[in-house]
């Protein structure tokens, strides 16, 4: 009788322990995958770089042509 | 404006800081979109552009109706072409951003097919004009027709698209996501909006001083 209880609640005690495990299982895959990673090592930074060196190198372009068609116009009038 | 320089400084420091915080700052987690949420700074800034270029044309070509003032027409042309050019960049960019998120480049959602049915019939706008060689008949009936496909914007991609179910946020009868957008990215959105729009509005008055200087030598030569 006595090793059936505990036979008994040890069983319940492990599918407690599974459950909980598993809740937390759940938990790790609902939480959303952002690059935090990828962030925390700074890495986003060199994306950022890049990025803003092509607008810039772009915009560049466009204040060049600007200039250009202006003084085409003075040229012109 | 058109020879201005304050608002293409504001244009640069618009993107710089769109490209900066687009990036840097923070956005909500959501499952699907992941960090692909920040795709909202490009993506639907290049259709808000797109209808501020449409809304431009079509008024100058109402004024070119009103005055026939070839100048206007000039206007209305480069406007539309700045549109078109955004609208293009939209639908590709979203295509792109469809694939990963939505799995599939082209679901024939009813924004995506609204959108390409609103381009076309610009496209159509562009053919019709080239096909008269009459300056004064291909600037009457290029102002006439581009009211009716600024017309036609209202169905395709502001009515229909939120009657039906969609992929995209905003369907059957809601507003396209800007009810519940995160406040940290409303203070990159709508900057990025008005930027982008700047950038495109500068490349467009390139595009119409160098008409006017064609038109001026033309003028010179017929002399």
């Amino acid at each position: 009788m006595y090793t059936k209880i505990r036979s008994l609640s040890l069983l319940a005690g492990s599918w407690f322990l599974a459950m909980a495990v598993h809740a937390q299982d759940s938990a790790a895959t609902k939480k959303v995958e952002m690059a935090d990673r990828f962030r925390a090592d700074g890495k986003i930074y060199v994306v950022v770089a890049v990025l803003t060196l092509i607008l810039l190198g772009l915009i560049l372009y466009v204040v060049r042509l600007d200039r250009k068609i202006g003084r085409l116009e003075k040229e012109i009038k | 404006m058109l020879r201005q320089n304050w608002w293409k400084i504001l244009c640069v420091l618009l993107l710089v800081y769109v490209f900066i915080a687009g990036f840097l700052g923070g956005v909500p987690a959501k499952p699907i979109l992941n960090e692909t949420i920040r795709n909202l700074y490009f993506h639907v800034a290049m259709w808000f552009s797109m209808m501020i270029f449409f809304i431009v044309s079509v008024v100058y070509s109402i004024k070119y109706l009103r005055s026939n003032n070839h100048i206007f027409d000039i206007y209305a042309l480069e406007y539309a072409k700045a549109g078109i050019v955004f609208g293009c960049l939209g639908v590709i960019t979203g295509s792109l951003w469809a694939g990963f998120s939505w799995g599939a480049f082209w679901s024939n959602d009813p924004k995506q097919l609204g959108a390409v049915i609103a381009l076309l019939i610009y496209f159509a706008y562009l053919v019709l004009r080239n096909s008269m060689t009459d300056i004064d008949k291909r600037a009457r009936i290029g102002a006439v027709y581009n009211i009716f496909a600024f017309a036609m914007l209202f169905p395709t991609i502001w009515i229909i698209p939120r009657m039906v179910e969609s992929l995209h946020p905003g369907g059957m009868g809601g507003n396209p996501a800007f009810k519940d957008i995160d406040p940290r990215m409303e203070v990159v959105f709508w900057p990025a909006v008005f930027g982008w729009s700047l950038l495109g509005v500068w490349i467009t008055t390139l595009r119409i001083r160098l008409g006017l200087l064609s038109e001026k030598t033309i003028r010179k030569e017929n002399r």
